[in-house]
């Protein structure tokens, strides 16, 4: 994504070198290459994002029956989502709790993997001095992802489970009579997995912003004595913060939409917005899973909003 | 189907066997002669679309073999397999779905009955499909989308389902079975013989149920009805009132702690049962078997107030003509000629024609699988792998109690709009 936004802000400095030399008769305008380089991904984002969502808005407006789409002007997939949502007060309707819930979860896994990947990518900037190592620990963070949710699943029941190693560990110690429920299929295990997964989404653009800051600037702090605590607030946050929001935006976007994850650690107990869209298809009800994505989409989208006007990326790269 | 995943490991390998060698076919043959559509003209092939249950490499050889039809296997989940019927009818020939289907595939004119006439056993298909009972005479519960109240169509083209025998039958009948609740003998240590033990306090955080919103409301119903809390006139076809009144039994429990976790495919539930993480849940029989095989009590428990049912069977897409309609009944007649059938009782499903299966099978696995008789020897699954040691006896019993004591079917209700949402409900409850 970073490297979208770079291409697109910079159109002129790629092509200068190169069109200098072979461009004697018919010289490119810079416009017509930026395009050219834009493009191919333009005309994906526009096939395969951009039409497709015009669909999912078109179709969350119609209505349906049992087995088929009816084209007709419907708002049926908006206030079945909302039924009950006045008439329950002060009670929260479904999609009240589900989002509270989604947004709950969405808070502690982005504070935690803000957190651990600042720490991560702090001192793989500051403390790891060879570009190679730097590289090999970062690629470690990968980890998680070489395993796919159901190797996950079956793989944290022995550890989390209720005869699994940590409780089995814990009782061997004497620090617990009884195994601990919720170890899995609980809020806890679903954050636990959510920030083992998406860590990884911080620590890149934070190390990022980190190794492009200018160690004179922290030489500078040092020397007008300012402590390390001073530095980290007043110079470190300060520079790395393109790379926090950017790390944000992705942890908060992919766990905000996530369904499996949560379901698999959750014991399909714990509802999510992406889990009612699920239910909804596999149901055949298309437009009312169309109208919770359009729902979904929005509440994520005024999320990223509010985060970029906390910080200006595009200033900042 | 609910049984979407029993056997995804077969599935997923006879996927990919059927597309490389679509690929394969398609390469081989247009490198050759550069024509690649006249090869596959004159070979017989049928695209197979449907769940892993009836699938297995086994078959389609064997079908290769004694017809000269090459199956195509397109292996979905039963909500996928409706769904790839609505919105893709012409891309597969036979079809291979669940009866409780047919409210939503019916109307939408995607499929095509087929003519009793031309089904060579058609009148040999066992009666709890066509009569609603045993070949011994026991009546089965009709709750739910029975096969019987939707088996047959008006007319070749009709929308309705007839309800006197027409030859005009919405899906030939293939395998069927009843589900009930699996448990661990070994850490219940009693025994166990009504639904409402699923929501028994005495099994806080170890009892299960699917999360298939049409299925588990069911088993949900069942529980109900055996607490005594409510007596359904159709645990298939609920009012808004009784769903919200099974809704509300079930978010207390939740809300309690009942249910450790709600599981969707076969191996979840396999890894439940077998860690030990639940002891009591709704459960398929092979998972059943699967948790067994692995060296731990499992015991599929009958119940007294019975078991819920499933059926599903062949039809052919709305596209589907010629020459490829004739290759179409050629290969349902196979199907049910016996080798198909056999394989699948072998693995603790029902074939629907049960005489050419028994022709198929050892008489003691005949007596073991069908006749509920303590085994006379090892009993081995169709791949050769050992289920159950001589001397065992099935879990239920035999044929006429297992599927005597069937008591509601899988369904599709009138309000399954108002279930789903209120399922979400319980869900985020």
């Amino acid at each position: 994504m970073s490297e979208e936004v770079l291409q697109q802000v910079t159109p002129g400095l790629i092509p200068g070198s190169g069109t200098a030399r072979a461009a004697k008769p018919t010289r490119l305008s810079a416009s017509f290459i930026s395009w050219l380089q834009a493009g191919p991904m333009m005309l994906v984002f526009l096939a395969f994002f951009l039409i497709p969502l015009v669909f999912v808005v078109i179709v969350s407006f119609w209505d349906y029956n049992e087995y088929q789409l009816l084209p007709a002007f419907s708002g049926r997939g908006y206030t079945d989502t909302f039924e009950g949502c006045i008439a329950q007060l002060p009670d929260l309707c479904t999609i009240g709790k589900t989002y509270l819930m989604t947004l709950k979860l969405c808070f502690m896994v982005w504070a935690i993997t803000l957190f651990v990947g600042f720490w991560v990518a702090y001192f793989l900037a500051f403390h790891v001095k060879s570009k190679t190592w730097q590289m090999g620990l970062s690629l470690l963070c990968t980890i998680p992802f070489w395993t796919s949710n159901v190797i996950r699943m079956i793989a944290w029941i022995p550890l989390l489970g209720r005869n699994g190693l940590v409780n089995s560990g814990l009782m061997k110690t004497g620090l617990i009579n009884h195994p601990v429920e919720w170890l899995l299929f609980s809020e806890f295990s679903v954050v636990l997995a959510l920030v083992h997964l998406f860590t990884f989404f911080m620590v890149v653009p934070i190390f990022n912003s980190m190794v492009r800051i200018d160690k004179s600037l922290i030489e500078a702090a040092y020397d007008a004595g300012a402590t390390g605590f001073q530095t980290l607030v007043n110079v470190i946050i300060p520079l790395a913060k393109p790379g926090i929001v950017i790390g944000s935006i992705f942890v908060i976007t992919i766990v905000m939409g996530d369904f499996i994850t949560i379901g698999v650690m959750g014991g399909q107990q714990i509802a999510a917005a992406g889990k009612i869209i699920e239910t909804r298809v596999n149901a055949l009800q298309f437009p009312a899973a169309a109208a919770n994505a359009v729902i979904l989409l929005a509440i994520t989208f005024l999320i990223i909003t509010m985060m970029s006007r906390i910080v200006d990326i595009k200033k900042e790269l | 189907m609910t049984e979407t995943t029993r056997k995804i490991g077969v599935s997923r390998r006879t996927l990919l066997k059927g597309t490389a060698g679509l690929a394969g076919l398609a390469a081989g043959s247009g490198a050759i002669t550069g024509f690649p559509y006249v090869k596959s003209a004159d070979a017989k092939v049928l695209r197979y679309l449907g769940t892993a249950v009836n699938e297995g490499d086994d078959i389609a050889k064997q079908c290769l073999k004694d017809t000269g039809i090459k199956i195509e296997y397109i292996t979905a989940t039963t909500d996928d397999v409706t769904k790839r019927v609505m919105t893709q009818p012409n891309s597969f020939d036979v079809l291979d779905t669940e009866y409780f289907s047919l409210k939503k595939l019916v109307p939408s004119g995607n499929i095509l009955a087929l003519d009793a006439k031309k089904i060579k056993e058609f009148n040999n298909i066992t009666p709890v499909f066509t009569k609603g009972e045993t070949p011994g005479g026991k009546k089965i519960g009709g709750q739910g989308t029975a096969p019987w109240k939707v088996l047959y169509l008006e007319g070749k083209d009709s929308k309705k389902f007839a309800t006197s025998a027409t030859d005009f039958v919405t899906l030939i009948p293939t395998v069927y079975n009843a589900d009930t609740l699996g448990i661990r003998p070994d850490l219940i240590k009693r025994p166990i013989s009504s639904w409402s033990e699923l929501l028994n306090p005495e099994f806080k955080g170890k009892a299960s149920i699917l999360n298939i919103p049409s299925i588990g409301i069911m088993d949900a119903a069942m529980v109900v009805e055996a607490s005594g809390k409510y007596k359904y006139a159709d645990k298939g076809n609920m009012t808004k009132e009784e769903i919200d009144l099974t809704m509300k039994v079930m978010t207390e429990a939740k809300k309690a702690g009942q249910f450790r976790a709600f599981w969707k495919d076969f191996n979840e539930s396999v890894n439940l049962m077998a860690s030990g993480e639940t002891v009591i849940q709704s459960m398929w029989s092979p998972a059943v078997t699967k948790v067994r095989s692995m060296g731990i009590p499992c015991t599929f428990q009958p119940l007294k107030e019975g078991y819920r049912s499933w059926a599903s069977g062949f039809c052919v897409s709305k596209g589907v003509s010629g020459a490829k309609l004739d290759w179409a009944y050629e290969f349902v007649n196979w199907f049910l000629s016996g080798y198909a059938g056999a394989y699948l009782n072998r693995q603790g499903y029902y074939s629907a024609v049960l005489s050419t299966a028994k022709a198929h099978m050892e008489p003691y696995e005949w007596a073991y699988w069908m006749e509920g008789k303590p085994a006379e020897k090892d009993i081995k699954a169709p791949d050769g792998s050992l289920l159950e040691k001589a001397g065992a006896v099935r879990d239920g019993g035999s044929y006429e109690d297992r599927m005597g004591g069937v008591a509601c079917w899988n369904a599709v209700m009138d309000e399954n709009d108002y279930m789903v949402r209120k399922w979400n409900e319980f869900i985020a409850a």
